[in-house]
């Protein structure tokens, strides 16, 4: 389990995260939403350490990363995935460099021992002849997917994933939507997910978490969310008028 | 106080850099990279300036030495003592700052706003000394082969020009380069050499590490770096004259 015990961060006098308690439990999607701006992003960097925060504590299954020295977090590091908004692939190196960089760093395992592993996690994101390109040469839904093949390279027990259908079409959303549910489940792993893509939380929202002006608003299910009677998250996530009109017919 | 707040910055990121490599293969292949990348890559520019330098300063130190007492074969003499005690180590120095320099902060800076880095540190990686430590070493290296390129080709510049503008007899040119050597000379630029290409090496990483918002603010980086670069490198260069030239 991942928790966050009253996280709070500023920056230049101006309270981002505000007291801010979260736990992500093992083999669930678990999504943060928010409207932009609202903190969710600081959130997800907070809980991996890219942000320090001002107050709180994070624990990685009871052990807690905030007070943890630069070295001990490096272990932790080791057992995380992240995926980020842009894909942040390395563009200097091509598809299988990019997987292959975690096993690089991180172990002993011959070349084609490595070799395998990367196409083992191109082929479980349905990803063939890829291996050379670079990323460049590829769509934003195949760059996201590559960068999914490397967060998983090193087999994590927790995933992050920071907006990972932003600038997606729909069905490409989809795709990916549906890869993150499944890989969660493959390898039992906690999958932490920022966005604000409505289908995204009723596709594999197990968990989900509302922030709203940096303060942690409401959290349930996506089930939770047709009959919860929260005015600011109703107004977020049935803010257009199909939606209004889904939520009638439920 | 922002003076104070960039310099601390600027230790710590190079302090931080010079940790212990997580996989020192891993570095060891990145090394070699950035030579290719930082150093060779230059050797084209350097030979051309060079040339057109050590030209330069063989022509207008002949039109200076017109006076029929003085021997020709200064006009020599001056073209190497100009080219290894300035021109192969601090203009040359300044031209890497503006080529490298800059390619160093727009590489740092884009990956910084592409998250990149954010990546490196995800996976546990110190990203200052992965991405820096390197090209510190690449540079350090090799700029002081470039100098020495600087100083071959820019002696041999002059020679060319001297006999095309008929300044100049070849024996004298020649006689001119040897006399008075001093070899301390060379020890001088090439010490002037590594400085800068630790000054160029960091201070553009720092301009790109530190990055924030876009494709302009990568811009600005690379701009200030070439800028504080060349500030600091003509800085130093003073100090070390003074230092072991006196």
């Amino acid at each position: 389990m991942i928790e966050g015990k009253n996280i709070f961060k500023s920056f230049n006098n101006k309270v981002v995260l505000d007291d801010i308690s979260v736990t992500f439990e093992e083999g669930k999607t678990n999504l943060i939403i928010g409207q932009s701006g609202s903190g969710k992003t600081v959130l997800l960097k907070s809980l991996v350490g890219l942000h320090e925060i001002d107050k709180g504590n994070i624990f990685y299954h009871d052990r807690n990363f905030t007070e943890m020295s630069r070295k001990q977090r490096k272990e932790i590091r080791k057992e995380i995935g992240m995926v980020f908004q842009g894909g942040a692939l390395f563009t200097s190196l091509n598809i299988e460099k990019n997987v292959m960089f975690p096993l690089n760093m991180f172990t002993e395992m011959s070349h084609s021992e490595k070799l395998d592993r990367v196409n083992f996690c191109l082929k479980r994101v349905n990803l063939n002849n890829v291996n050379k390109l670079f990323p460049s040469e590829l769509s934003g839904g195949m760059q996201k997917r590559v960068a999914i093949a490397r967060a998983i390279a090193l087999n994590p027990k927790y995933l992050f994933c920071d907006e990972p259908n932003s600038g997606l079409d729909p069905v490409t959303a989809i795709v990916i939507d549906s890869l993150i549910r499944e890989i969660t489940q493959e390898f039992k792993m906690i999958t932490v997910v920022n966005t604000h893509d409505m289908n995204s939380v009723m596709e594999i929202g197990d968990k989900v978490v509302f922030i709203y002006e940096g303060k942690k608003w409401w959290q349930g299910t996506r089930d939770d969310i047709f009959d919860t009677d929260n005015k600011e998250l109703n107004d977020f996530v049935f803010a257009s008028p199909l939606s209004k009109k889904i939520k009638k017919m439920k | 106080m922002n003076f104070l707040f960039h310099l601390g910055r600027y230790v710590k990121l190079v302090k931080t850099a010079f940790s212990r490599p997580e996989k020192s293969g891993v570095y060891y292949r990145r090394v070699v990279e950035e030579l290719e990348l930082l150093g060779i890559n230059s050797i084209g520019i350097v030979i051309i300036i060079s040339f057109f330098i050590g030209a330069v300063l063989t022509i207008q130190t002949a039109y200076n030495l017109e006076n029929p007492f003085v021997p020709l074969y200064l006009i020599g003499l001056g073209t190497r003592d100009s080219m290894m005690l300035e021109f192969s180590s601090t203009l040359v120095g300044i031209i890497l700052a503006g080529k490298v320099g800059s390619n160093i902060a727009s590489e740092i800076g884009t990956m910084r706003v592409t998250e990149q880095i954010d990546a490196l540190e995800i996976m546990g990686i110190n990203s200052a000394s992965y991405l820096i430590l390197p090209k510190i070493i690449a540079s350090v290296i090799f700029n002081p082969v470039l100098c020495f390129i600087s100083m071959f080709v820019g002696v041999f510049g002059g020679w060319a020009a001297g006999m095309a503008a008929g300044v100049i007899s070849s024996e004298q040119y020649v006689f001119g380069i040897q006399y008075a050597f001093i070899p301390y000379y060379i020890f001088y630029a090439q010490i002037k050499t590594i400085v800068f290409a630790f000054i160029i090496a960091t201070v553009s990483s720092y301009q790109g590490y530190f990055v924030s918002g876009g494709a302009l603010e990568v811009g600005r980086a690379s701009t200030k770096a070439v800028v504080f670069s060349d500030i600091l490198i003509l800085f130093i260069d003073l100090l070390l004259t003074q230092m072991m030239l006196t």
